[in-house]
């Protein structure tokens, strides 16, 4: 009901001029903008706001997390399931410091944020007042836009700006600082929506001829080979993708934030490509003639060394930030703009093709593949569990309709590789920060972003004890995540390094772990322990069959690996398969 | 890999708080050295220009651009050779004005390097020198042999031999 209210108040565009306070007028704003849920953590600087959060409270769900940081990754998590800015809260100083490590992985995986601190009054500002801190200086270089608000009168066009532009274009985290003294100020509102900054432009126009001469080379192409990666998703261009491989008959394969644009099970999904991706992709990018990149900005742990990645093929590169083109890999021709829009007006060019010889050599790597890793991956033959079995058991229950959320570590590569998707904006993971502690609370998150459905956190022991605290937040709320932390005891990704790289020197990577389940009874969320096979697919239906959260712990084998493997400054071809 | 050379980065902008601090994190990120900077007004009401010297190869200085370009409140960015601008400096010289009547030879260096004297009183006087970065070494190597009291040179100001087409960009947004 509210959500239709709020669309009305956007059409009207300008509502009729209230005389209100500054923190009244910033929940209006909220309100105008459509949102339903922010997360965060009061303190001194914000408190105006939240004394009016809690008037509000029929309208805006507050959910107050047990950290800063938990509030900006629960607003990620919520904003990449749903497609809607997320909406992180906190106090100056330390509220606000907290945010930023949640800020930079919004940034760099572009999830559309918008972030309100508290700060100390005007007057104060610059006199090392009691939780001042300089969060417009330090948040800076990983916000996409920040401002600070000292007077009242502000607040309804920056907050407008602040959506505006967390939302359009590539998106990404904007950041509102206000003062104290803005939020008591009483001022003349009246709200109307961002619609256009005059420095600023989101989408590049489309160029035909750009489109002309990518059809070009693609229908000219023996051995075309797409990447794709979220631009796909944040596009909202999944049709259009899917009718632009399936028309092409193009092998696609996909970065680790791109998976389930298309479901997992699509015949010309190839796997994914990068460090622990796929054994075909990898070494077929550096046969194909043409690669097609979709939506991605070749990232090191997709491209390896960059000196010897597809120098042999031509590239094309659809991108909507100017900036990418030609940043890391040079691209032959570049479609600037929306995905949805360039992938539309490329389909008509595209002649219809099969490309069969082509698509068996990934048939043909993906056996290899499959006989040296995966057989071993998801069903073991050894006695010790496997991270792979245990989605392998997920997807047999979840059948694919489940939102997956990893941390960050072994679990994360083995979660991307093996997870089935059926639906978009299926999978959250921290992809380019690499942010430990991102999952439990991103699942609570996405849990709230998309209620209807069932949302799976694949954590690993050293990365859950990062952002723990987040049970009181899952305990209070009851929002029914299910947690699945596969515990192998040692923080497995580093350790893996440490053995091939590092002649077995495991310095400090074994953890001493608590009894996770006992603490995950501690905060009255139900959970068991898992270390036996036979166990496991009751534990992971029991889990997914629960109707309130769940927390199911497997020991995993200590030591084992994730192949293949790129090694740091290799090429994506010399992928090692042991 | 393409050769450093010096380039004149163009920056118009909104004139907002904190833009200085945005613009210098894309530098300083990458390690690289501002040369020199200068903020001023445009040729346009409302929007600032940023005149930066940095000493880069030419693929590294595009994608700077790149970067540039993409922050929210730049609202276009274009980078020059020194070939490609009409550039200069400006520095002031603040003197002993006993010098000035003892020494013949500061009254021939005024003459030659084209200086002007600013203002002159009992104690000193000031000398402003605008021009190539060469010539101000020069004038300033040759004073230093009689004393400076003071020195200081501003950041490069310039403007470029081809158009940057800031006004029909903003004319366009208008529209």
């Amino acid at each position: 009901m509210d959500t239709i209210q709020t669309i009305k108040l956007q059409d009207t565009a300008v509502e009729a001029t209230q005389r209100l306070t500054g923190k009244e007028a910033i929940i209006k704003c909220l309100l105008a903008e459509g949102v339903d849920t922010l997360y965060g953590y009061p303190g001194g600087a914000i408190m105006p706001v939240y004394d009016e959060l809690y008037k509000y409270q029929d309208k805006l769900h507050h959910v107050l997390t047990r950290h800063e940081q938990g509030a900006t990754h629960a607003a990620q998590g919520y904003a990449r399931v749903s497609g809607r800015v997320g909406v992180a809260i906190a106090t100056s100083g330390p509220g606000a410091t907290n945010l930023i490590t949640g800020i930079a992985d919004a940034q760099i995986d572009s999830t559309p944020m918008v972030c309100i601190t508290g700060q100390v009054a005007s007057h104060l500002l610059g006199s090392d007042a009691f939780q001042e801190t300089d969060i417009i200086g330090i948040s800076t270089p990983v916000t996409k836009w920040n401002y600070q608000i000292t007077k009242a009168s502000e607040i309804p066009e920056v907050m407008a700006k602040a959506f505006y532009i967390a939302k359009s274009g590539r998106p990404g985290p904007v950041l509102i600082d206000i003062t104290k003294d803005a939020q008591f100020e009483e001022f003349d509102f009246a709200y109307k929506k961002c619609k256009a900054v005059r420095s600023y432009k989101p989408v590049p126009k489309l160029n035909p001829d750009s489109v002309k001469a990518a059809a070009d080379l693609i229908n000219n192409a023996e051995k075309p080979m797409i990447v794709w990666g979220q631009g796909v998703i944040l596009g909202g261009a999944e049709e259009e993708f899917k009718a632009v491989i399936e028309k092409s008959g193009i092998p696609a394969a996909w970065t680790i934030l791109g998976v389930s644009a298309i479901p997992t099970a699509h015949p010309l999904n190839v796997g994914m490509v990068g460090m622990h991706g796929n054994y075909g992709p990898n070494v077929l990018t550096n046969e194909c003639d043409v690669l097609i990149a979709i939506g991605m900005r070749f990232d090191d742990r997709v491209t390896g060394n960059l000196e010897t990645y597809a120098k042999q093929a031509k590239v094309i590169h659809f991108e909507i930030d100017p900036a990418e083109v030609n940043k890391n890999v040079d691209a032959d021709v570049a479609v600037l703009g929306n995905s949805k829009e360039t992938l539309a007006a490329l389909l008509p060019l595209l002649e219809e093709k099969q490309h069969t010889a082509w698509h068996n050599r990934f048939k043909e790597l993906y056996q290899i593949e499959y006989d040296k890793i995966i057989k071993d991956d998801i069903t073991p033959e050894k006695e010790g569990l496997t991270m792979g079995e245990v989605l392998e058991g997920i997807n047999k229950v979840s059948k694919g309709e489940a939102v997956i959320v990893s941390d960050v570590g072994q679990h994360q590569m083995i979660a991307c590789r093996y997870a089935k998707f059926n639906k978009s904006k299926s999978n959250v993971t921290s992809g380019g920060l690499g942010t430990m502690g991102f999952a439990l609370p991103a699942a609570i998150g996405a849990k709230m972003g998309a209620p209807e459905r069932p949302v799976v956190a694949i954590i690993g022991d050293g990365g859950y004890q990062m952002t723990i605290q987040e049970l009181g937040t899952i305990f209070q709320t009851k929002v029914p995540v299910k947690i699945v932390v596969l515990n192998n005891d040692f923080l497995g990704m580093v350790r893996q390094w440490q053995q091939l790289f590092f002649d077995r020197r495991y310095a400090s990577t074994e953890m001493v772990n608590p009894d996770f389940v006992a603490i995950a009874k501690g905060y009255y969320i139900e959970a068991q322990r898992v270390s036996k096979r036979e166990d496991l697919a009751g534990a992971i239906e029991e889990m997914l069959a629960a109707e309130g959260p769940y927390f199911l712990e497997v020991k995993v084998e200590k030591e084992d690996n994730v192949f293949p493997m790129i090694p740091t400054g290799a090429s994506v071809s010399d992928i090692r398969l042991e | 890999m393409s050769e450093t050379k010096t380039y004149t980065v163009s920056i118009y902008t909104e004139n907002n708080v904190g833009l200085l601090n945005r613009i210098s994190a894309i530098f300083q990120r990458r390690k690289i050295n501002i040369e020199s900077l200068n903020t001023s007004i445009s040729e346009i009401e409302g929007v600032s220009k940023f005149t930066i010297v940095i000493n880069l190869t030419e693929e590294r200085v595009k994608k700077v651009i790149g970067q540039l370009e993409k922050q929210v409140e730049v609202i276009k960015a274009y980078y020059h050779t020194d070939e490609e601008t009409i550039f200069l400096e400006t520095c002031l010289f603040k003197i002993k004005s006993d010098l000035l009547f003892e020494e013949r030879q500061i009254q021939n260096i005024i003459k030659e390097s084209s200086a002007r004297i600013v203002t002159v009183n009992k104690e000193f006087f000031v000398l402003e020198k605008a021009g190539r970065r060469s010539e101000i070494d020069l004038l300033y190597r040759e004073l230093s042999a009689f004393g400076i009291m003071q020195f200081t040179r501003s950041g490069r100001i310039s403007v470029s031999k081809e158009e940057m087409k800031i006004s029909s960009m903003l004319a366009e947004f208008a529209e």
